[in-house]
């Protein structure tokens, strides 16, 4: 008898929450469910850009077909190129993030402006700096290769942005040295919170540095890290901007997202690049399952 | 939280300043009447408009269109905005396309190249409407060009060749004659170089071109081949005739230029970038379209007087030819445009005859139009345009037409496959072979 009017009030409650819920999920209805199955949905047909209205099912065909996607060597060219760069990318701004974390969690004076200068590469839109840095890498004119023939390093200039044996180490540091003060903050916001007591034992029993950094710092930050690392991957799997201003629609920088832009804009074929968008969001989704599935599993074990 | 709070004042703005254009009218009006000397009632002339162009990026272009369209603007009492554009062929149609899909207004005249009337045609208006047979002026092949399905989708605005840039006081000093064959032209670029560099130059190279995975490419590209003799990509028929061996050794030549006579950045070079090289002074040859001419010759250039150009070189072998790829602009009126009759009015104006002199005269652009080549005042400030005669009639056209609205996929894979061969990381016949098979797929066999 006594449930009842609980019971009542959990069920306004809940009310009331859908309420509040509601203009979120009609906005996010609007700008992120509507869009993706139309993607999803236009994958599906032979739309072209230059005549939309004449568009018509064709079910799988775009991605089993025989002309489809998974028949495709470019497109399989760009996944290899995605995943490569992501590996890359986030194992060095990850170890870079991290020691560039653990020195501005110190104490010293100027602290507060190199916290500040540090998040400067990430805060310049990345149009600009990749435009910036092209010329920086060009052959004739760029600084890089007169900076590097001054000291010796190279005996002639290199084609950072053309040799097809450089363009990905270019493209790579160039997103380095943008993307790694994002991960350093994370980890930098992580370091904050740690408890100090355990760090303080650690100094009492004199365990060496090294030693406190694997057993205390990095289990306590792991969560931190994996939602940081995460984050940056699934970044990095759509990468466009930085690579298409640095080099171009070029098959060997040639990313999924460049693919997809390809054939939707260049080459008219809404449907077929709407096809490889969609493989995109389904390897993005998958990935994320996977990493979050992987980590749960390893924080349980611990 | 900051930018909810920027949208939201901005939108604050957006909303003031609606109600201050609302209010703005009765109080015209009110003002207009309380001085009423009958002049109301008199017929007013036709209301200004705003007519948005789209022109180029490259070189003068920008300057010289926004000239000329305010020179229009002043005549007629309109007014004109000019819009950039980017710079590389490839993303100005890319960037065209998504505004005419979307059936955008927001650009009523826009440049094209070409080799669009075939991917763009259903967007732009058919100008015989309002041309009141003005084209019959320009070249006949330009217009047969921009005519698709009876309608005249583009008024040619000027046309371009490729051309081969050298510098002469380098050539006077070894001894070398401007070159009529590739080969000619790798030999003397390399004798030169190799001089230079002995001699302290040590920047110098000898031949750059638009290398960069673009349309560019393909335009230098299919000069290589068909000076080889290994035809058009695509015949006239849209059969794929790309794969034969002249067109396999065209592609090697070239090759074998990659890190010994061009600087391997190359790859990664448009028109503006090649220039840059050029006119600093760091090549002995350049291949590029006309406009780089006045540049070089420009008196802040490190080249001037010291850079002539004459037409590219012939290939080797039984079946060698001259050839330049035909460019050029042209100016077509997108459908959507809210005032197509000013909007056609502004690109017959800066197509026809006065402004097509102007440009010429200032910044080198050749006209479409015949009468203009025997003009006293063109002629005196182009004394290369009787030689430029020469290119156009040599001049080879992309196989656009036959390939119709694919003519984009087309491109991009010839230039993907010249890109492969010029990195080394196929033999030219290889290449060819495969891009052969991917034209067949795209094409069903030629039936495009």
């Amino acid at each position: 008898m006594t449930e009842e009017p609980a019971d009542r009030l959990t069920r306004k409650r809940a009310r009331t929450a859908w309420v509040f819920l509601a203009p979120m999920l009609v906005v996010l209805a609007l700008v992120a469910a509507w869009p993706l199955l139309r993607t999803i949905w236009l994958g599906l047909t032979d739309a072209n850009l230059l005549r939309l209205d004449q568009s018509k099912w064709i079910g799988l065909d775009n991605f089993t077909g025989k002309y489809g996607l998974l028949h495709d060597k470019v497109w399989w060219h760009a996944v290899k190129n995605t995943l490569w760069f992501t590996f890359l990318t986030v194992t060095i701004e990850t170890t870079l993030g991290m020691v560039i974390a653990l020195v501005l969690t110190k104490t010293f004076p100027g602290r507060a402006l190199v916290r500040a200068a540090v998040l400067v590469p990430w805060a310049i839109p990345t149009v600009v700096s990749a435009k910036m840095w092209s010329w920086m890498l060009n052959d004739q004119f760029g600084i890089i290769n007169h900076a590097l023939l001054s000291l010796g390093v190279i005996d002639s200039p290199k084609a950072w942005t053309a040799d097809p044996s450089l363009l990905m180490t270019s493209v790579v540091i160039v997103d380095v040295w943008k993307t790694t003060p994002f991960m350093a903050l994370l980890i930098l916001a992580a370091l904050q919170m740690l408890p100090t007591e355990c760090y303080e034992a650690a100094r009492i029993d004199g365990v060496h540095p090294i030693k406190v950094f694997f057993k205390v710092t990095l289990p306590l930050i792991r969560p931190a890290l994996m939602v940081a690392m995460i984050f940056r991957a699934l970044d990095a799997i759509r990468i466009f901007d930085l690579i298409y201003v640095l080099t171009g629609t070029r098959e060997s920088t040639m990313t999924m997202s460049i693919y997809a832009r390809q054939q939707l804009i260049e080459f008219q074929q809404v449907g077929y690049g709407s096809a490889a968008s969609t493989l995109l969001f389904f390897i993005v989704a998958l990935l994320t399952v996977i990493y979050v599935v992987v980590g749960r599993v390893k924080l349980g074990g611990d | 939280m900051k930018t909810y709070k920027v949208v939201l004042s901005t939108s604050l703005l957006i909303g003031l300043a609606s109600a201050a254009a609302c209010s703005k009218k009765p109080a015209d009006q009110s003002s207009g009447s309380a001085k009423d000397n009958g002049s109301a009632t008199a017929p007013a002339a036709p209301a200004a408009v705003e007519i948005a162009i789209s022109c180029g990026s490259v070189g003068k272009d920008y300057d010289s269109c926004k000239t000329g369209a305010e020179l229009w603007a002043k005549q007629t009492g309109n007014q004109v905005k000019v819009v950039t554009s980017p710079t590389s062929s490839s993303e100005k149609l890319a960037l065209a396309q998504q505004m005419l899909a979307s059936g955008a207004s927001d650009v009523d005249v826009f440049s094209t190249d070409v080799v669009w009337p075939g991917i763009l045609g259903s967007f732009f208006l058919d100008l015989k409407e309002y041309s009141a047979g003005a084209e019959k002026a320009h070249f006949d092949a330009i217009i047969a060009n921009n005519t698709v399905d009876g309608k005249l989708v583009a008024l040619p605005w000027y046309t371009d060749a490729g051309l081969l840039y050298y510098r002469t006081d380098l050539l006077d000093k070894y001894k070398e004659k401007p070159p009529t064959t590739w080969a000619e032209m790798a030999a003397t670029a390399k004798k030169i170089q190799d001089g230079e560099r002995a001699a302290g130059n040590k920047d110098l190279w000898g031949f750059v071109f638009q290398g960069k995975a673009y349309e560019g490419l393909t335009c230098n590209a299919l000069e290589w081949v068909a000076s080889f003799g290994g035809g058009t990509i695509v015949g006239t028929d849209g059969k794929v005739t790309i794969n034969n061996p002249d067109a396999a050794a065209a592609l090697d030549f070239a090759a074998t230029w990659i890190g010994s006579i061009t600087p391997p950045g190359v790859l990664n070079y448009e028109e503006e970038e090649s220039r840059g090289v050029f006119q600093s002074g760091k090549a002995v040859f350049m291949r590029n379209w006309p406009y780089a001419y006045q540049l070089a010759q420009a008196a802040d250039s490190p080249i001037k007087d010291k850079v002539s150009m004459t037409t590219l070189p012939k290939g080797t072998g039984a079946n060698a030819r001259g050839a330049a790829t035909l460019g050029g602009w042209n100016l077509s009126v997108s459908k959507f445009s809210k005032h197509p009759k000013e909007a056609a009015a502004l690109a017959l104006y800066l197509t026809g005859p006065v402004e097509q002199k102007r440009r010429a005269i200032t910044a080198g652009y050749q006209p479409t139009i015949k009468s203009l080549y025997e003009d006293k005042e063109v002629l005196a400030a182009n004394p290369s345009y009787a030689m430029l005669l020469g290119t156009f009639s040599s001049s080879v056209p992309r196989p656009s037409t036959a390939t119709k609205g694919q003519y984009n996929q087309v491109s991009s894979a010839f230039f993907t496959a010249v890109q492969n061969v010029l990195n080394k990381q196929a033999n030219g016949k290889a290449a060819l072979t495969e891009l052969a098979e991917k034209l067949d797929q795209l094409s069903h066999g030629g039936a495009w």
